[in-house]
């Protein structure tokens, strides 16, 4: 049975690389005693993917793992075990069961939303609220990229679905398919320049809000725990 | 918006984390890791392995230390590793003080910082440890103010190059002295006590305890010891070790600290037994954790499964000097394959005698394709062997060779030592024969359809440092020169193979292992050469990129001691030796009778076979007591 896991990610644990975190979880998923099933030959591995890797520094409250299990006592039970196993810093949001023909979580991956606030709380984004609308009615926004032939200059304006300040932060959902994936300092630091502000790197900390998935008629964004079902 | 929580209650800003290579080194939180509340515990005590994290988190031994401090009520055991040399620069720019892993407050603050010796080539790490701390670097300069620095583990059965830097020293298995030192030193902080009443009271009062500052050494015009006397009454002349016999009553981890971040030893580990009954005469280890004692097969049983659910590794491994002489092996074994198969944990068993059991076992555990066997002959002939008390023979190692490959092995590794007592051209050169035989047994063995590709032999040699407490504490060591010769003989020797291309051969860097051998044998003297590297900048000397050797050498020159007195010179029988005032059980006695057996080259048998009276007997326990009549 195939099952997808939502957890958040945050307070120290934001300093744990995407490689550690997925091998953090395969040692939650022992301590927690979940009937995972494993790969065959001499060095047995979980058979687990994740949605999207998450920079060093960043804290989500929306990500993503797919495992699959031999057997189970409902979505409550897992939960629980799964939460009691991890240390304060993950908190596990959802468990949902797959399809067997969904797509897995990585190949999934379509967008994902984040929001930007500043480290130092009495700052906001509201400041610039007035430059939005101004910055998503540019065409081309131009940013360089290292590709493997030296560098290359990318348009991202379309891979930036919205864009708005909310509660003093700047939050935007942008293209993160393997293809398109945008990262949002980068897309906190255009704006920023547009804005004409200049801050230090480290001023301000990004939350990833969600990982979405495209699905239905009209191919819209939905969260990546609304393809599974509960059990 | 509901935001997660991101405030920075570390010690290091996010700016630093990020600046820095694997910033989780800094931020504490490991599952299993102790928490405490600061104002319910009365002494907190910040244990320091001096390097790299990745290496620190991997040592069993604080890991044991650890768990035995936090289950007292009245202690607060936190972690402190070496920072790399990144975040060393940035801490030395902006003054931010060196922090324990758990509180992320200042070592500064501490009760005790407690040191782990484990190897020589760390000692320049300890002053950082301490410069960063703010804790001032001779022991003689500390006040009330700063904790009382403690070291211990194997470098401290020759603490002398390192005394001035330490309150105090441990000497043996942390297991049995130390409630006793806390409480001493809660009883006199009550009581008004300042440092030095704490430690001369230690000193006299607290088994094991080595205290640097009350003992006086004086020297002859040839540089050797003349005498090395307590300055105070009361003070003993002789410090016996420490030892726990018993080892199935002491605590263990049974919740071992997982890290975040993937370090040497990803693996739980599992001790099976102290000590080694079989006297390899090179070996400081084989004696100074003598005698030999195993732990029940329950409690390892207990252990194992407790620790593989407490942690949810993947892996687990024994841990001994020589687990083939574990007496219940094939049980304990027999147990951890079932245990493992089930929960889908991958085995390591290090340090396993190549014969049909042990090839059974990995063949069962691990895809031998992938592997190699190990084997250790140490030296390349039989003559050299028997001078080293090796008690493996070429037979041995054929044989299991010839078992290996037509298991389906077919990578060989080999370790030899270059640079042992007595050692000959011919030796050097049977390194080479040996490496070539095995080569041709596996063309003769494994016939031409069944091979899994070519045999892949390869041969490490390392240089034989002499270290206390062993038969060869008064042997000379090579020069760097004559080092360097060696190894070439053995590249070229190994060329001149009918196999050579199948045989890979490396050796060691030389520079490191003459400093080594200084440090492992120097006198109190050597301190001052330490403190003068670190001042020109030497640090993670163990790290061969960080290694400056010619800094070394300048600190020598600048302290006008001779690295050549603690290296090369050949030691009298009658000849105080710098940690002759430690006792580890084995008597001097004994080891001078190997020392002269070994020139004999004769062998000795081991103390299953038949004790020695090596000494380590008065401990009441262990292998020595195994068979009807006690030792002799
Ligand atoms: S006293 Fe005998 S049995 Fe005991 S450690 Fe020494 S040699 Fe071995």
């Amino acid at each position: 049975m195939k099952i997808r896991i939502k957890f958040s990610k945050y307070g120290p644990l934001r300093f744990i690389g995407h490689l550690d975190i997925m091998r953090f979880f395969q040692k939650v998923i022992r301590r927690a005693g979940i009937d995972v099933t494993y790969s065959a030959g001499f060095s047995p591995h979980q058979v687990m993917t994740f949605a999207a890797p998450l920079g060093v520094g960043l804290c989500s409250l929306g990500e993503y793992m797919d495992i699959e299990v031999n057997s189970q006592q409902g979505a409550e039970d897992m939960k629980r075990r799964l939460q009691n196993a991890c240390p304060y810093g993950i908190d596990i949001l959802s468990v949902k069961a797959l399809q067997k023909t969904a797509g897995n979580a990585m190949a999934s991956v379509a967008a994902a939303s984040y929001a930007a606030v500043f480290r130092d709380r009495s700052r906001s984004f509201d400041d610039y609220i007035g430059q939005c609308a101004a910055f998503l009615a540019r065409e081309e926004i131009l940013i360089r990229k290292e590709t493997k032939r030296g560098t290359a200059e990318v348009n991202i304006r379309p891979g930036i679905y919205s864009l708005g300040i909310e509660d003093g932060a700047l939050v935007f959902t942008v293209d993160a398919s393997s293809a398109g994936n945008i990262r949002p300092s980068v897309v906190t630091e255009q704006f920023l320049r547009f804005a004409g502000a200049s801050e230090q790197e480290n001023a301000f900390q990004i939350v990833r809000l969600e990982i979405y998935t495209r699905s239905g008629e009209e191919a819209g964004l939905i969260p990546l725990d609304e393809v599974g079902e509960a059990f | 918006m509901q935001l997660p929580d991101f405030e920075n209650r570390l010690a290091l800003s996010d700016d630093i984390l990020m600046s820095v290579e694997k910033p989780a080194r800094y931020i504490g939180g490991e599952i299993n890791a102790v928490i405490k509340d600061k104002r319910r515990v009365a002494v907190r005590f910040a244990m320091c392995f001096p390097d790299v994290y990745e290496i620190g988190m991997s040592h069993l031994g604080i890991q044991i230390l650890y768990d035995m401090f936090n289950r007292y009520e009245d202690v607060w055991c936190e972690r402190v590793y070496s920072p790399w040399v990144d975040l060393d620069q940035i801490m030395r720019e902006r003054k931010i003080p060196l922090f324990a892993l758990e509180s992320q407050e200042p070592v500064r603050n501490f009760d005790f910082l407690g040191i782990t010796l484990q190897y020589e080539m760390c000692y320049t790490n300890i002053l950082q440890v301490l410069d960063l701390s703010g804790i001032p670097l001779l022991a003689a300069d500390r006040g009330e103010d700063v904790p009382i620095v403690i070291g211990g583990g194997p470098c401290a059965y020759d603490p002398e190059p390192i005394a001035p830097f330490f309150d105090l020293f441990y000497i043996g298995e942390g297991e049995t002295a130390y409630r006793q030192l806390l409480d001493l030193y809660k009883e006199n902080r009550a009581a008004g006590g300042g440092r030095q009443t704490f430690l001369l009271r230690a000193a006299r009062e607290v088994p094991g305890i080595y205290v640097p500052s009350l003992y006086a050494v004086a020297y002859h015009a040839d540089g050797t010891i003349a005498s090395f006397v307590p300055t105070q009454e009361g003070v003993p002349a002789v410090i016996r070790k420490e030892v726990v016999m018993d080892l199935d009553h002491v605590p263990y981890p049974a919740k071992p600290l997982v890290p975040y971040i993937k370090v040497t030893q990803d693996r739980v580990v599992l001790e099976i037994q102290r000590g080694c009954i079989r006297g390899c005469r090179f070996c400081q280890a084989g004696q100074i954790y003598r005698p030999v004692r195993e732990k029940s097969l329950e409690s390892l049983k207990e252990y194992a499964i407790a620790m593989l659910e407490q942690t949810g590794q993947e892996e687990i491994s024994l841990n001994s000097l020589s687990s083939s002489d574990y007496s219940r092996l094939e049980e304990l074994v027999d147990f951890l394959m079932e245990t493992c198969r089930e929960k889908k944990v991958n085995i390591s068993l290090p340090s396993l005698r190549i014969d049909a059991f042990s090839l059974d076992v990995m063949g069962k555990v691990q895809d031998v394709k992938k592997s190699s066997l190990t084997f250790a002959p140490e030296a390349g002939s039989q003559r050299l062997r028997n001078v080293i008390n090796k008690g493996l023979t070429e037979e041995d190692i054929l044989h299991g060779a010839a078992l290996a490959f037509e298991g389906g092995w077919s990578r060989v590794k080999l370790y030899f030592m270059l640079g042992l007592p007595t050692e000959t051209e011919e030796d050097i050169r049977g390194i080479a024969a040996l490496c070539n035989k095995i080569a041709a047994l596996y063309y003769e063995t494994v016939p031409k359809e069944k091979r899994n590709g070519p045999v892949q032999i390869v041969a490490s040699t390392s240089f034989f440092i002499p270290k206390p407490f062993t038969p060869f504490q008064w042997a000379g060591m090579c020069t760097k020169e004559q080092f360097l010769e060696k190894a070439a003989l053995t590249k070229q020797s190994v060329r001149e193979q009918l196999n050579q291309k199948r045989i890979k051969y490396n050796w060691h860097e030389a520079d490191v292992s003459v400093l080594e051998g200084v440090l492992a044998r120097g006198d109190r003297r050597v301190a001052d050469v330490i403190l003068a590297a670190y001042q020109k900048g030497c640090l993670y000397d163990a790290w061969g990129e960080h290694f400056q050797y010619e800094l070394w050498l300048e600190a020598f020159a600048q302290c006008g001691l001779d690295p050549a007195f603690y290296t090369t010179r050949e030691r009298r029988k009658d000849e105080i030796l710098p940690w002759d005032f430690l006792d580890c059980g084995v008597k001097k006695e004994f080891l001078w009778r190997e020392w002269e057996r070994a020139q004999r080259e004769e062998t000795t048998p081991n103390c299953r076979m038949e004790c020695q009276g090596c000494g380590a007997a008065r401990f009441g326990g262990g292998v020595c007591f195994e068979r009807k009549g006690g030792p002799v």
